[in-house]
């Protein structure tokens, strides 16, 4: 293309230009910018107000000090594999039999999905009442003649990040169930004729040909799940605001409780940089694997 | 759908034909639906369906139940006197904090921040992702690509610039704020859902429409926007849901006179003070959950292609 004769560059295409000013503002002022102001407060010891007085990495030398943040690492962990795991495995086994030409497909499949039109908000208040151990799960169990149960996980700083994730499930598995759904769906019937002809049992032709041919389907998926995990924060504030004690912390809590409560920032700040770096951890390598082959056009 | 009921009633007359030749029941027909493989199958799913509309029922009949009787019975039995009180105090009387007016302002305030965020943000997205796949310029797809990539950031980071950013403008604490925030944030995947729909239509059309003088306005508003209402459609069924259940910007963003629904409800479900009235707390519950689960049973389909899309912004 020759642009010889256009004189003025900038005016070329002005419509387009000025169409894409929020984008370019977004990206560059917000993402961006805001981004790197974060990081760059992360070194300085700003309290009520952000302030440039550096002082190295003092903030995350008193953030991996602090038990709060270690119990939420601990949490992020424990919830995040069995997000991770179960949604996975649950989601897959959902799909599969959803996948078997049964009647009623749409029926099931709205059912398991609804949920997911839920905010984590009302996820973890319906939870937290049917695991309220006075009147919920626990006591319905006792009534029925065995006293001695016990299920309280709200309730009990050991296993309440495990009542959270139960939510957690409840309410994002049927997304994972129509994202491998579609992916199901892609398979070629033939590689089912094909297995059949064969004589190979049904549990080995999912195990040892679809989901090796799901690849690319299981690393979006799993990008997909990772990032949630990551962002968890309305769920606990609402089934267990954290409670008992600090037991079920969550990094994003850190964040927001130190910014706007605690009005130490600069703590907001370091413990919101961990997060993105965890994030980094994640995305780079799968960036990588997507896009880092072909050019795009 | 209509193929398999043609097929299955071929079935049925086929079996019907040959029972009356035989003059008795042929015994295939139990065996087939009956078969072990079915039983597991549809047993499986039963129960998992079970699984999950538990806690809507339990919401339902808690929120339906007396004071007295919740505390008496189990949450799964259902109601032996219905009452809609709870219903009526979770929507004009329930308490949080400093005012008693119930969930009708957190309803109302979260209309006025979704209405204009979907507005706003769809306008938005639509004409940037138009640009990005008909009127490209150099350096477009860097900042597309940053955008893309800055979906993935927790908003964590990136909270507190904005708070700065809006606090400079004057609308830090407002409604307009909300509605601006909501509207960046939901850039990256309604411009690329845009960018891609628009890319996918045949490039004659666009290429015609140059020919006969039409511009960027012209084009976007008399040929694409028309041609793509079904993209539409999935946008605002994914920026209604989204909005309407967002927490985190409501929290940071507004004050309490001006809390979005999610909020307030929080607000009066946990709120440290006066006697726990669970009934009423299911009511307020279901009442915020309401909207998007109006807006999923209604889209069906598209709802699935929406959340497919959305899915990235987790």
């Amino acid at each position: 293309m020759s642009n010889s004769e256009r004189p003025n560059q900038l005016l070329r295409n002005l419509n387009a230009k000025v169409a894409s000013i929020p984008m370019i503002l977004t990206a560059l002022v917000v993402f961006v910018g805001g981004t790197a102001w974060t990081v760059l407060y992360s070194f300085t010891n700003s309290k009520l107000l952000p302030r440039l007085n550096f002082v190295g990495l003092d903030q995350y030398y008193r953030l991996w000090a602090t038990p709060r943040w270690l119990v939420s690492i601990e949490n992020l962990l424990i919830y995040g594999v069995i997000s991770l795991v179960f949604s996975l495995v649950i989601g897959f086994i959902l799909a599969a039999l959803l996948d078997q030409k049964i009647r009623f497909e749409d029926t099931f499949r709205t059912i398991f999905l609804y949920p997911f039109a839920l905010s984590f908000i009302v996820t973890g208040l319906v939870w937290q009442w049917l695991l309220n151990p006075d009147f919920g799960v626990q006591r319905v169990v006792r009534d029925l003649g065995w006293t001695s149960f016990s299920f309280d996980p709200l309730y009990n700083s050991s296993i309440v990040i495990y009542g959270i994730s139960i939510a957690a499930l409840w309410q994002g598995t049927g997304l994972i169930m129509c994202l491998m759904l579609a992916g199901l769906r892609g398979i070629d019937e033939d590689i089912w004729k094909a297995a059949r002809v064969d004589g190979i049992p049904m549990w080995k032709t999912y195990l040892f040909i679809v989901i090796p041919m799901m690849r690319p389907v299981f690393i979006t998926t799993l990008v997909i799940i990772a990032a949630g995990i990551v962002k968890v924060y309305d769920l606990v504030v609402a089934q267990t605001s954290g409670g008992p004690g600090i037991a079920s912390e969550v990094p994003a809590k850190y964040v927001y409780d130190y910014m706007f409560f605690a009005q130490n920032l600069g703590q907001g700040f370091a413990a919101s940089t961990m997060m993105l770096l965890s994030v980094v951890i994640v995305i780079v390598p799968w960036a990588y694997l997507e896009f880092g082959g072909k050019k795009h056009g | 759908m209509a193929e398999v009921a043609a097929s299955m009633s071929g079935d049925a007359l086929r079996r019907e034909a040959v029972s009356r030749d035989a003059l008795g029941p042929s015994g295939t027909k139990p065996r087939h639906v009956l078969s072990r493989r079915n039983i597991l199958l549809y047993g499986t799913l039963i129960v998992v369906a079970l699984y999950y509309l538990l806690p809507l029922y339990v919401m339902i009949v808690t929120s339906l139940k007396g004071m007295p009787e919740i505390r008496l019975g189990n949450i799964f039995s259902p109601p032996l006197e219905i009452t809609f009180e709870p219903w009526v105090k979770a929507w004009a009387s329930a308490c949080t904090g400093l005012n008693c007016d119930g969930l009708s302002r957190g309803f109302w305030n979260s209309v006025r921040i979704t209405v204009p965020s979907v507005l706003l943000s769809i306008a938005i997205a639509s004409v940037n992702g138009y640009a990005l796949a008909n009127w490209r310029f150099k350096g477009a797809d860097t900042f597309f690509i940053i955008l893309i990539v800055g979906a993935f950031i927790p908003y964590q980071v990136m909270i507190y610039p904005i708070v700065i950013i809006l606090r400079e403008i004057g609308i830090y604490g407002t409604l307009t704020g909300l509605v601006i925030v909501h509207s960046i944030f939901g850039m990256p995947i309604l411009t690329l859902l845009f960018r891609n729909y628009f890319t996918s239509m045949p490039e004659e059309l666009f290429r015609a429409a140059r020919v006969d003088g039409a511009g960027f306005w012209g084009i976007y508003l008399r040929i694409m926007l028309p041609m793509s209402m079904p993209i539409f459609v999935v946008a605002v069924i994914l920026q209604v849901t989204g909005i309407w259940n967002d927490f985190l910007f409501g929290v940071v963003y507004t004050r309490p006179d001006t809390y979005p629904m999610t909020v307030q409800l929080n607000n009066i479900v946990n709120s440290v003070q006066g006697v726990k009235e669970y009934n009423v707390n299911m009511a307020a519950t279901i009442l915020t959950g309401l909207v998007p689960l109006i807006v999923y049973f209604v889209s069906g389909k598209l709802f699935v292609r929406g959340i497919a899309a959305g899915a990235v912004k987790g």
